[in-house]
């Protein structure tokens, strides 16, 4: 007979704690009514009323709250949004990621230390004071302005505007590409490029041909580890974007702090989880083919 | 080269025929000369110069960290040496990177593809080249059959054993039919008698296929088995080149004599030379050693001796008064099933050793530790080394 361990149930007793109780939390929250009360809602789900509490429930459920998210187009809107702004940041992170992590692989052990050290270095500071920072280099009489009128350039705005979302999103997401892509890039062989050299490949058809096919678990998996975080992404829409920037996370913080409609906050984040439970699935079954060699 | 009329499965030394290099008029496929390589302060190579010619099958041979894999790298365009040339086919490598040399390596660490099946990792030579579709799949399922993989085809490196990955890495690089290939240590993951059969598969390989084959190892049996010349290597030099029994029954060195294969050197002086023999004085053989050498040498020059172990004979009664006997007793022996080998411990010190064939399974008089017995060689048993 199996028995159970402690360490085969303590995995279970910590996600149980720290991801399920919290999810049904928020799903019961979602299915609550908005009431002028403290907290402001109004459960439809009392358990204290045992069975009864439970059929009373499911007889009452309209799902009222997640309709009103399909048919209001600022939620619409936003859900769309933040899928385009991670979808687009995902795929600059690749342009800017993969070079990056390409030439740490393929230089000498010194340099490679110490790029490592220049990519890991930023997260000694706390990300809120970075983003800060960007505020400081962005704004209209920030350092990019500085820089750009001392050359005799035209200033440019940037700061509230989506492209400032866009550039805290690649800078703050930058690692997480870069060190999934130089892991798989690091591992290849250099004797298979001289190979495909002696097979007739020219250093580019070389890359096409056996670097890149083989970096591709990497790529997958820089991408969803950028993606996924990215659409629930508040801190950086929120300080760099402008009025016009809609994005889930800020919509479910003002749903939540200033509208305080608590249900329709919990809604939209259950259906944020829930469109991200795909790639996130598609990541763990990457990261455990990587495990198993490939 | 394929030509109809020569025998195509003429092994080993039936091919004594074919010596493109005693022909002067023949020009090389190779030419490496006065090859230089440096890596930091370490000089790889030193000033290497030979030949191969088409259709051989050349081996470089010498212990490990001679220069033999950066000669072949520097053939492959991996490396560029130095000084010196390397030409092939009459035109100068220099400057040609790899991809652009008629030759193919076969790498040691077989280097394949892990994201390409099988058939795909044999095919990418010839997509390289730009074949059509229908004919790479072709030469692929040829290729296969040639190295004996039919039917794994469709599987992936690391769903092979060790020696089925060293044959596609073998089948890579020979489809794209290369004027010349590379093999740097092809056999050295195998066992012994894989190995072997697959030693006797190379050749037969270079033999249908019409290609010119370098190969590289450090093992002496196998090169005497599969090439046609040798060079030996030392220290990033080459010490001599030849047919594999050239370099076996006339070295041209102490070092060359003691790598290939095993070997008694006796230290000697000359004491009397007449054009066809040379006779020497030494500690280890009062009555004197003789053997053939038509050089001149100098009276009361150093000499040394090497005789094979199996060119000695054991005598247990002492044989008559003769130059060349030896005399000693038996310190040690080691049964090899065929042979077996004495080690003879002499009056001067010196251990000699003696291999002796078991021809019968019955042994009249069994040989044991510390029993007196005799050695004796002829004449034209030994040859004369001057360094
Ligand atoms: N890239 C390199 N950098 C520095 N030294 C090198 C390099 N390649 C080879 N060498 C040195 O050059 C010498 C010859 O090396 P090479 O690989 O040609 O030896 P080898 O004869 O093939 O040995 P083995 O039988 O062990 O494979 C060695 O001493 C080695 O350390
Ligand atoms: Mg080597």
């Amino acid at each position: 007979m199996k028995r159970f361990s402690l360490t085969a149930v303590l995995p279970f007793v910590w996600l149980a704690a720290f991801f399920l109780f919290p999810f049904l939390l928020v799903a019961k929250l979602s299915l609550s009514e908005v009431a002028l009360a403290i907290p402001p809602y109004q459960p439809r789900l009392d358990l204290s009323q045992g069975l009864n509490g439970l059929s009373a429930f499911a007889q009452g459920l309209d799902l009222e709250t997640y309709a009103r998210l399909r048919t209001d187009h600022l939620y619409v809107a936003a859900y769309l949004s933040s899928l385009k702004f991670a979808v687009v940041s995902t795929v600059i992170l690749l342009l800017v990621g993969y070079p990056l992590a390409y030439g740490m692989a393929r230089s000498g052990a010194e340099t490679r230390r110490t790029l490592m050290m220049a990519v890991i270095l930023p997260f000694w500071t706390s990300f809120l004071i970075r983003v800060y920072a960007w505020i400081a280099i962005l704004k209209p009489e920030g350092l990019l302005n500085a820089a750009l009128s001392s050359l005799g350039l035209p200033t440019l705005s940037l700061l509230n505007t989506d492209a400032a979302v866009y550039i805290g999103l690649v800078y703050a997401y930058l690692p997480f590409m870069v060190l999934p892509l130089y892991a798989v890039l690091e591992r290849q062989d250099e004797s298979q490029l001289e190979a495909a050299a002696d097979l007739g490949c020219t250093p580019i058809q070389a890359f096409w041909r056996v670097t890149f096919p083989q970096s591709l678990p990497g790529v997958a998996a820089g991408a969803l580890l950028c993606f996924i975080p990215m659409v629930g992404e508040f801190v950086i829409p929120d300080l760099l974007g402008g009025s016009g920037t809609l994005m889930l996370g800020k919509v479910i913080w003002t749903e939540f702090f200033a509208n305080r409609d608590w249900p329709a906050a919990s809604a939209v984040a259950i259906v944020m989880l829930a469109t991200l439970i795909i790639p996130t699935l598609l990541y763990q079954r990457q990261q455990a083919r990587m495990v198993d060699g490939r | 080269m394929n030509d109809p009329a020569r025998p195509r499965l003429n092994i080993g030394a039936i091919r004594e025929s074919f010596a493109p290099w005693a022909d002067p008029n023949a020009a090389p496929l190779v030419r490496f000369e006065g090859v230089y390589k440096q890596f930091g302060d370490e000089t790889a190579v030193k000033g290497v110069s030979f030949d191969i010619y088409e259709g051989e099958f050349f081996a470089l041979l010498g212990p490990s960290g001679c220069g033999k894999t950066t000669l072949m790298r520097m053939l492959a365009g991996f490396e560029a040496p130095d000084a010196g040339r390397v030409s092939l086919g009459g035109q100068d490598l220099a400057g040609q990177p790899p991809h652009r040399r008629p030759v193919n390596m076969m790498f040691q660490s077989y280097a394949l593809f892990p994201h390409l099946s099988v058939e795909q990792n044999i095919g990418f030579g010839l997509s390289q080249q730009g074949l059509p579709r229908a004919e790479i799949r072709a030469r692929v399922e040829e290729t296969l059959a040639l190295v004996k993989l039919e039917g794994l085809g469709r599987r992936r490196p690391h769903q092979l054993s060790g020696g089925q990955r060293q044959r596609v890495a073998l089948a890579r690089a020979i489809a794209p039919r290369p004027k010349m290939l590379l093999l740097d240590e092809p056999l050295a993951a195998l066992d012994k008698k894989l190995r072997e059969e697959t030693q006797f598969e190379l050749m037969r390989l270079q033999q249908t296929l019409g290609m010119t084959f370098l190969i590289v190892t450090h093992d002496q049996e196998e090169a005497m088995v599969v090439a046609d010349r040798i060079a030996v290597m030392s220290a990033g030099e080459i010490a001599q080149i030849g047919r594999p029994a050239e370099i076996y029954e006339t070295p041209n060195s102490r070092y060359v004599a003691d790598f290939i294969g095993d070997v008694n050197l006796f230290e000697g002086r000359v004491t009397g030379a007449d054009g066809t023999k040379v006779r020497l004085g030494s500690n280890d053989c009062p009555a004197g050693l003789e053997a053939l050498e038509d050089d001149h040498l100098a009276m009361g020059s150093p000499v040394w001796l090497a005789v094979r172990p199996e060119k000695l004979k054991l005598h247990l009664d002492p044989p008559g008064e003769t130059a060349n006997r030896l005399s000693g007793k038996v310190v040690d022996y080691g049964y090899l099933g065929d042979w077996t080998t004495y080690v003879v411990e002499l009056a001067s010190g010196r251990t000699v050793r003696a291999a002796v064939a078991n021809v019968s399974r019955l042994v009249e008089r069994p040989i044991g530790y510390g029993d007196p017995v005799w050695l004796t060689f002829a004449p034209d048993g030994a040859v004369v080394l001057t360094r």
